[in-house]
């Protein structure tokens, strides 16, 4: 496995598409900070970017990869290898350089201008995100044999996350308005990664706020030890099971 | 070497492979044969592992393959069309190969690599090569590693007349050292004197499984072609 | 400034007395209250290191009581440990703790009883009740103490410095902490608040009622459990002070409940839930202060009317402005907000289109908490983007009409 890692980084490093996000990252923050005096409103603009962009091209990226991959992995599938190890070794890969592309093209930036604790969680955010949404990617491409549609199936599912959810969320406050919410709000924002990490970073950048609700359920939950934990095992979750379950239709799939 | 028990297939509403049955024998050279479509590529495909059956089995060495990798160590395979990842050079995709393959301990067989002069283009991207470049190297790889067996699909499409008789001379080479090979082939002519039995698929159903010589005596012909000819007349 | 000078005039006054008068010295195994007992008007009294338990000390005579090295005068929990039933007294470097609780008396460290011209300064006071308690004071000093205490809950701590019916109050550069109220004035008038540091109390860092023309300038007021309040006076003014990290579900940087003809000037509102909270309140004018990473700048309730606010920066906060109804009686000038996107085309420094800085989102807010979890969501952000292009719920007269494109130089 660590082989095919090996040659999928190999093989996506030398992808100009990759080296494009990168630089794409690393200019819109290193402009964010640079134009901006304002650093408070650096982090707001670098938050968009990892909840709307990060996620977005990460799975784009990854499935049309792994479509575009078919040939490798059909030359490794008659190879004395496990497949479960191909396909976890493509996703791991995947994983590594969109990991390089955050760090370097968001994490270096931050370091430059604000090393602080928001700037940190920004930063684990945007990997975090990248991750699941390759996860996702993984799922997206297993499950649809045509690359169109596993293409059409991963923007659906950027949008689902990105901002059908939201709205459904909205709609679902409304209607049960005369109802404690906070908890149910709490759950819901389990079930999408980018809700997940857009709280964690409201708990950064608008804990003022947030404390001055009749609940503060939200510091309450998210401040406490065991909540950041168990948010970070429902991040790991978003991670692991959609690309296992992948993984797992991946070994009984004709190719 | 090869054992297939009533295997069958089916993608979607269609049935590819139906209840095919087969042995297949060290030292024997294998046409796959029959029109487009009658399952010649899945039954290799599921030889491979890479399509799993929905019902029957197969064993290679009496080792039941499905769910299994390792014994693919024991097989060359060159595909119908050879894709490699674009971005990398023939050097790199044989590197990985062995790499990837470099747990076994057989010794390499370079020698077909070496006849199609390959070492020479070993710096190129896989995507600036044309397609006949492409077989070669998946030619090569399929012999590189020694294999008891080859599975060749469609071989000789897409090569030039000189690199095809060097491929059929490798082939021939590897018959003789007792060898299991299995050749799908539309090009009937290329596969005389090479083979020495035909399995003939039609619509995923084994119709036939015999010895070429056998068959030459029973239509009356020499060539390939013609005995093919001579049996779907009767057939029909 | 003349308040301060009837001060000075008044301590020149009582100098005299000094100079004519006895030194008496206490050492520990003494008793102060007999020294004070011995002593004409006007004696010093030293009081040397040491501890000191005597169930209560009453000053009924001007004296100057002066503690070498901070002697501890222990209450034991039980006692009120000074009252001060004189005018013209200074009790200067005690160390003051323990004074007795009880749900009844609101027992102190030191109480100024119906009199005037005191002086208590340069004292510390630990784990008391109530720590000074001003009651029908007037022309009292109350400078350089450090007043800490320990309590727990509203119910079970007392204020750091509490003034009840009192006028001409100075209270100066005094730390204040983990009391009940760090500062808490009741009908007192006249008074001069500067210079405190009033922190991590319970309740208010200060708190105000029925209390008319004061004054409080470069205090600061933090980590307090709801801020600062202040309710049904006239006449406040601040100038300078500090507003930071007071956050909670009911916590204020300052709360005005029916103020009016009031002043806020110079101040700087840092990460409070919310910076300011106006209700019931006219006149204000707010100007010049800097509001950065609160949860709401300021937050307007419909009641309120004919405030001005102007020439302030508004930078980094979740919400510059949150209101309750559709009323706005209330006028915004000439501020710097970050979240502006308009132009300037002739660059006369002042943005062309009007500023709405009350955002739709902080409305839904205000009427179901819950959606707080969607906050800068993308979807959020479609909405208040389209608010703000035709302005459908938020009050269309709630703008600022000239916003500076750059921070104001604060």
């Amino acid at each position: 496995m660590k082989k095919i890692i090996k040659y999928i980084i190999l093989d996506i490093l030398k992808n100009r598409i990759v080296i494009a996000y990168t630089l794409l990252l690393l200019v819109i923050s290193l402009s964010l900070f640079m134009l901006e005096d304002n650093p408070a409103k650096s982090i707001l603009g670098l938050m968009n970017i990892t909840l709307i962009i990060v996620p977005l091209i990460s799975i784009i990226f990854c499935t049309i990869y792994l479509y575009n991959s078919n040939e490798f992995i059909e030359l490794l599938v008659a190879q004395p290898i496990r497949r479960t190890r191909l396909l976890s070794g493509i996703y791991l890969g995947l994983v590594a350089s969109l990991l390089v592309a955050a760090l370097v093209g968001i994490g270096i930036p931050i370091l430059l201008y604000s090393p602080t604790g928001t700037g940190l969680t920004l930063l684990l955010t945007a990997c975090g995100l990248s991750i699941v949404f390759a996860s996702l990617a993984l799922l997206a491409a297993v499950l649809t044999r045509d690359k169109a549609k596993g293409i059409g199936l991963a923007l659906l599912l950027w949008f689902y996350f990105s901002f059908i959810y939201d709205g459904l969320v909205l709609m679902i406050l409304f209607q049960f308005a005369d109802y404690p919410m906070d908890n149910t709000m709490i759950g819901l924002s389990m079930l999408n990664p980018i809700d997940l990490g857009r709280i964690l970073l409201l708990l950064q950048l608008d804990i003022s706020a947030m404390m001055g609700f009749t609940g503060a359920l939200f510091q309450d939950f998210f401040g406490s030890r065991a909540g950041i934990i168990f948010a970070s095992f429902v991040m790991l979750a978003w991670m692991i099971l959609p690309a296992s379950y992948a993984i797992r239709k991946f070994r009984n799939k004709d190719l | 070497m090869i054992i297939a028990t009533n295997v069958n297939k089916r993608f979607g509403r269609l049935q590819v492979l139906s209840d095919i049955s087969l042995t297949c024998n060290k030292g024997q050279t294998i046409a796959l044969i029959g029109p487009n479509g009658s399952g010649k590529t899945t039954l290799i495909k599921c030889l491979l592992g890479m399509v799993i059956p929905d019902s029957g089995f197969m064993t290679v060495n009496n080792k039941n393959i499905a769910r299994d990798w390792a014994y693919r160590e024991q097989i060359g395979y060159m595909p119908q069309i050879s894709r490699f990842p674009d971005n990398m050079t023939i050097e790199q995709v044989i590197d990985m190969v062995k790499d990837i393959r470099s747990g076994s301990s057989r010794h390499l067989d370079e020698e077909l690599l070496q006849a199609f002069d390959l070492p020479s283009l070993y710096g190129k991207r896989m995507r600036t090569l044309s397609g006949g470049t492409r077989q070669k190297v998946s030619a090569s790889l399929a012999f590189l590693f020694n294999p008891d067996i080859l599975i060749l699909d469609e071989p000789t499409a897409g090569l030039d007349p000189l690199s095809s008789e060097i491929l059929k001379e490798k082939i021939q080479k590897e018959k003789s050292k007792g060898k299991l090979t299995m050749i799908t082939s539309h090009v009937l002519s290329d596969l005389d004197d090479l083979v020495s039995e035909i399995v003939y698929l039609q619509e995923g159903k084994l119709r036939f499984h015999s010895s070429v010589s056998s068959l030459q005596k029973d239509t009356g012909e020499e060539k390939l072609n013609k005995v093919m000819a001579r049996i779907m007349q009767q057939n029909r | 400034m003349k308040r301060r000078l009837t001060f000075i005039i008044f301590l020149l006054g009582i100098m005299p007395v000094i100079s004519m008068a006895a030194t008496i010295t206490v050492y520990p195994g003494q008793l102060i209250q007999a020294a004070i007992n011995k002593a004409a008007a006007g004696d010093l009294i030293r009081v040397m290191p040491g501890t000191y338990r005597e169930k209560g000390i009453t000053i009924d005579k001007p004296l100057i009581l002066l503690g070498i090295n901070y002697p501890v005068l222990d209450g034991e929990k039980k006692y009120e440990i000074l009252t001060v039933k004189a005018d013209n007294v200074i009790i200067e470097g005690f160390t003051l703790m323990n004074s007795g609780y009880s749900s009844m008396n609101d027992l102190a460290a030191v109480r100024v009883l119906n009199v005037s011209n005191v002086s208590i300064r340069k004292n510390k006071l630990v784990n008391n009740f109530f720590g000074i308690y001003c009651q029908h004071a007037s022309y009292t000093l109350v400078s350089e103490n450090e007043i800490s205490s320990n309590g727990i809950s509203e119910l079970e701590s007392g204020n750091g410095i509490h003034g009840w019916k009192s006028d001409h109050l100075i209270i100066a550069d005094n730390n204040i902490s983990g009391h009940r109220d760090g500062i808490y004035f009741e009908f007192v008038t006249e008074t001069n608040i500067s210079g405190n540091k009033s922190q991590n109390n319970i309740r208010y860092g200060l708190h105000f009622m029925f209390s008319h023309n004061n004054i409080y300038v470069h205090n600061i007021f933090g980590n307090n459990g709801a801020g600062v309040a202040v309710m049904y006076s006239r006449h406040v003014t601040m100038l300078q002070n500090e507003f930071r990290d007071n956050w909670g579900p009911a916590a204020y940087g300052i709360l005005m409940k029916d103020i009016s003809d009031s002043h806020a000037e110079g101040n700087l509102f840092s990460r409070n839930t919310a910076a300011v909270y106006m209700e019931g309140s006219s006149r204000i004018r707010i100007r010049k202060n800097i509001f950065t990473g609160n949860g709401y700048a300021i937050q307007l309730q419909a009641s309120c009317d004919n405030n001005n606010i102007d020439l302030n920066n508004f930078t980094a906060n979740s919400f510059d402005i949150a209101t309750n109804g559709s009323l706005v009686l209330n006028s915004f000038s000439g501020n710097y907000w970050d979240k502006y996107e308009g132009y300037d085309l002739n660059r006369n420094g002042t943005g062309d289109v009007p500023y709405r800085p009350l955002s739709i989102f902080a409305m839904i807010v205000e009427r179901n908490s819950s959606a707080m979890m969607l906050f800068r969501s993308p979807i959020v952000s479609i909405i208040e983007k389209a608010e703000k292009i035709i302005p459908g719920i938020t009050p269309e007269n709630l703008r600022d009409d000239s916003p500076s494109m750059k921070p104001l130089p604060l």
